[in-house]
Order: C-alpha cells, then structure tokens, then sequence
C-alpha cells in the first residue's frame, strides 16, 4: 500500500498509565495507528508466574480495563493498534478480548499475534551464556529463572499488520519497534534501508513513554512551566515515506512539546547517543536536532542508522528472596530523636528474633530517603517518617520487618503515628544475556473467532 | 553568589539495571558553555560519590547545549532488586541540579 504519510499515535507508556489520554489521542488525533507500550523490564516475570497459576491469564492485567475504552472508538475511526500487553501470553490476551469485544461493540476485527519472544529453553539449553551485568554464566540463575524472554524487532510487528490484522498483540518487543513496526508496513520500507529506520526508532524512542515527551516529568513552578499539566495529552509522530518525522500531540489537549522536553525525552534511559542498540538497527542519535515548528509541533533531523547487530537481547527474570519494609511518622520537638529511637528499636527487636537479612536499608524520609543525603547535615524538619526495608530469602522474616515497625505505634517511642506495614513482596530481579539471532524464531499467529 | 546546575540547565533522569542515566540541558548558549566546563564528570561523581563508587561517563551533544552522564552501581543493585523508596532513581535528576559550580551569573534564563 502506497501510503505518503502515516501519523502513530501513543496510548499508554507504562501498563498502569493513564487510559483517558489514550481515548482522548484516538478520538482527537486523526491516527492511522496507536501503539501501547505496557511491558516493564521485569513485568513479564510476573505474568509468567501468573500463566503457570492458571494458563489462560499471563497477559497485562489491565488489558481489559483499557482496551474496552480504546478499541471501541479505535474500530470505529479506523485506527490500527498494536500493544506489547500480550505479555508472557499474547494468544491469551487476544482470545480473552475476542470473548469481550462483542459487548462493547466490536463483534468483528482481525487480529494477528506475536509469538516467540519466550526463550525460557533456550536459556535452560545454554547455562554458559555470559551475564551482560557481570560476566557470570547465566548457570547460577536458572534454578531460580521465572522467565526469559527476547527484545523482538519492527520486522515481526510489520509481518502482523501486513495480515490485514486491525490488532496486533505481542509479547516482549522492543519499544521503538512498537512504532517503527506500523511503518515498515505502511511504506513497505526496506528492512536495511537504515537512515529510515533510524528516523522511525528515534520517533518511537521520543513518543513510547507518552507522556513524557509532552510535558510529563518537566514541570517546575516559577521555572519550567507546562500549560495545562492535568489535561496533558500523548504524543503522537506524523511520518512521511522518504523517512520524515515530525512529533505533536493531540490537539487541544494540555502539556507542552517542544525543543526543551524533546531533548530531555531523547536522552532518557540512554547512553551512548551514538550507540542506541534496539533489534532493528543502531541508533546515533549524537547528531539529532529539534526544530520547532509551530506550537506544540517539532520537526526530528539528523538520526543517523548503523547496521543491527548480530544478536538479540534476552531479560532473564529470577526470584531473588523477599522485600519487608514499614513506615512510621513522627512530628513536632524531638521528632528526629524519637524516630531515630524507633530504628533502633525495630532492629533489637528483630535480632532478638534470630532475624538475620542479606540487607537492610533505613531512611529517614523527609531528609534523606531519595537523595541520600548524610542526614546530620540536613536541617531538622518538623516531621519525619521513618522507613526501613530489608530483604531475606525468608519470607517469614521479610514479612517481621514491616509488621515490627507497626508496632511502634503501641511498643515504641511517644507519639508514634501513621504507621505502615508494607508487608513482604516476592522480588523478581532481571539480568541480560545476549543470543545469536537465527536461535530465535518469531512468528504471526492468527486468532481467529471461535 | 555561586551558580547551582539548577541556574543554568533541566534534567532528567532514567535508570537501566544499576546504571543512573541523567541529561543536563541548558537553557543557553552561556549555560552551555558553563556546564561544558565546569560540569565534569569528576565533579558528577564527587556529588553521587556517598551513592555510588562510579564510575561516571560524559556524553556531549553541542547542537541541543545537552550533556549526558551516565552514573554506573548508582541504583542500590538495580531497579529489580533495590531497597530504595526510589529504586529508579527518578528524583536523582533534582540531586544532579543541586550541584554548585564555579561562576556567578551567567547562562542564568532571563525571567
């Protein structure tokens, strides 16, 4: 299909983001394609544990919620969509959407699933791979492995549009190719054509965490002011065949996008600007220039495409022990003394129960719980909270930490309020390793109405 | 008066495993050329030294007066993993502005 111009729009950039703005960029944003990214690092380990539980779940739990706002207006205005919320299972999330759709109105679409992002195998076949954290063989973390799953390209996103299919749901994807996907389809771009690759992973780069390309994570009263921050609207790309790009959001909507907040979004969770790796080509960003074109609009320039590497990155999910933690507040005179009482109390008493954890970490929230600050030197604020977390392979002792620290409110220092026990939570830590890409086998599978 | 990052420049920050990415941006040419200076990554790392041992790596990007430091071992063992109350570490970019820098006015944003 000779297509000149596509525009993509973004409708979620985190599995619980906002769904209002996802609506709002669909009935607003005039897309020929929305793309929702909703698939955490470590998120599909967690889906993975729940498929085991009971086969037919795995996929985002949110699924439901969103897709019963987004696909009805989606469907009906002609909108394409692709998400990753098939998580550690995208055959389940289609078929559990297809016993939905009819009740909200979508009794007919096509849709096309990704499979083959689970290499769990493929890892338990291949102990001596080498930890990209450390070097260490992938062999210490199989006993304890929860999931393992490959970054697949734009190629296999493109191949499940190129079905007809309204709907493409995946498992693990890389995020850019989320949005690069629906262009090598729209334009049937070459897949080693990297200048346009390039352009297409730097727009899906910028818009797939939604809102922070539009004023989300900029504002600072009385320095950086964003119009409207509570009516922030995501992003959308506006993409021409020969590779242009220019990125705005929906009209009418609050935020702001501009020079300032495409540079911050360019640079997040990156590197090397000259070395950006996604499955599809590698990203020099070390060249990119924003032009403002008008309001809210800017232009992309200067992407340039290196040829992707031979491999695929795999996160490898694992049990790694349990997280305890508890909070209590403390106000007015000799609030910090009386906090700092509370610590020590909590520890005492949970050594005194032959409670032993690999690490244990106070804070004093209020002064220094996020930027670590050496607390004597902070002032002494009016109130402070005192937090303390520890984590243990036991999870009896995970769950003593938060429920000592409660007790404070009856057992320790005066005055003790607001207490909190967190509880233990099961951590689920992720390592990388890297894979020859013909291991890896992805494919389109259709679901089909039964 | 001394200049704070926060006169001259926004950040952001984003986390990859234990590694803390934060961008630095000026508002002008001026800042830039203040931050291009002065803010080096020995002077990154000796503000996140009580967070992490390093170490810290300095991108440059002239044409958008941005600087990227990439903060390595700063995320408490990773964001998977950590016991912070900020295991992503998104409030460091607030620590990154705090830092003082030689100079007294310039590269401030007219206001």
């Amino acid at each position: 299909m000779a297509r000149d111009r596509i525009r993509i729009g973004c409708g979620a950039g985190f599995s619980d983001d906002r769904i209002p703005p996802g609506v709002e960029i669909v009935e607003r944003g005039e897309l020929d394609y929305l793309a929702m990214e909703c698939l955490a690092e470590r998120t599909i380990a967690r889906e993975t544990l729940d498929r085991a539980k009971d086969p037919s779940k795995g996929y985002t739990p949110v699924l439901l919620e969103r897709m019963e706002a987004i696909m009805p207006p989606a469907l009906r205005r002609g909108v394409k969509i692709v998400t990753n919320m098939g998580a550690a299972n995208p055959m389940g999330a289609a078929r559990v959407l297809r016993q939905h759709a009819p009740g909200w109105g979508c009794p007919d679409y096509t849709c096309a699933v990704v499979r083959g992002d689970e290499v769990t195998d493929i890892m338990r076949a291949h102990p001596e791979l080498p930890l990209m954290e450390d070097g260490a063989p992938l062999e210490s973390l199989l006993p304890r492995m929860a999931s393992a799953n490959a970054y697949l390209g734009a190629d296999i996103v493109a191949q499940g549009f190129a079905t007809g299919a309204e709907l493409v749901i995946t498992g693990r994807v890389a995020d850019p190719a989320l949005f690069l996907g629906p262009m090598l389809h729209a334009f049937g771009w070459s897949y080693d054509d990297y200048p346009k690759l390039a352009n297409g992973t730097l727009a899906g780069h910028l818009l797939e965490c939604s809102g922070q390309l539009t004023g989300g994570c900029f504002a600072d009263p009385g320095r950086k002011e964003v119009e409207d921050l509570a009516g922030l609207g995501y992003p959308l790309a506006d993409v021409w065949a020969d590779g242009r790009v220019e990125v705005s959001k929906t009209p009418g909507s609050g935020g702001r996008l501009d020079v300032a907040t495409c540079t911050e979004q360019l640079l997040y969770e990156m590197h090397d600007p000259s070395a950006y790796i996604t499955p599809d080509c590698v990203l020099d960003a070390s060249g990119v220039t924003f032009r403002q074109l008008e309001k809210d609009r800017v232009a992309l320039d200067g992407a340039r495409g290196k040829p992707r590497t031979a491999t695929y990155k795999v996160v490898v999910g694992y049990f790694d022990g349990y997280m305890g933690s508890g909070e209590m507040g403390f106000a007015g005179i000799n609030a910090l003394a009386r906090a700092k009482l509370g610590i020590e109390v909590v520890k005492e008493r949970l050594r005194r129960r032959g409670l032993t954890y690999e690490e244990m970490r106070v804070d004093l929230i209020g002064m220094n719980s996020l930027h670590g600050n050496d607390a004597g030197l902070c002032p002494e604020p009016y109130e402070v909270r005192l937090r303390i977390a520890a984590r243990t392979p036991d999870k009896k002792a995970a769950e003593a930490v938060g429920a000592e620290v409660r007790s404070l409110h009856m057992q320790g220092p005066t005055g003790a309020g607001g207490g909190v026990n967190f509880g233990a939570r099961q951590i689920l830590a992720v390592k990388s390793v890297l894979i020859p890409r013909d291991w890896v086998k992805p494919e389109i599978v259709m679901e089909r109405a039964q | 008066m001394s200049l704070r990052v926060y006169d001259v420049g926004h950040a952001r920050a984003g986390d990859k495993g234990n590694t803390s990415n934060i961008s630095v941006t000026a508002y002008n040419d001026e800042g830039w050329q203040v931050l291009q200076r002065e803010l080096t990554p020995e002077r990154v790392l000796a503000h996140f030294r009580h967070l992490t041992p390093g170490p810290v790596r300095r991108y440059e990007l002239p044409q958008l007066r941005a600087l990227n430091f990439v903060i390595e071992n700063a995320l408490g063992g990773g964001v998977t993993r950590s016991l912070a109350i900020d295991p992503h570490g998104k409030s460091l970019s607030a620590l990154m502005l705090t830092i003082d820098l030689p100079g007294h006015n310039e590269g401030r944003p007219a206001s």
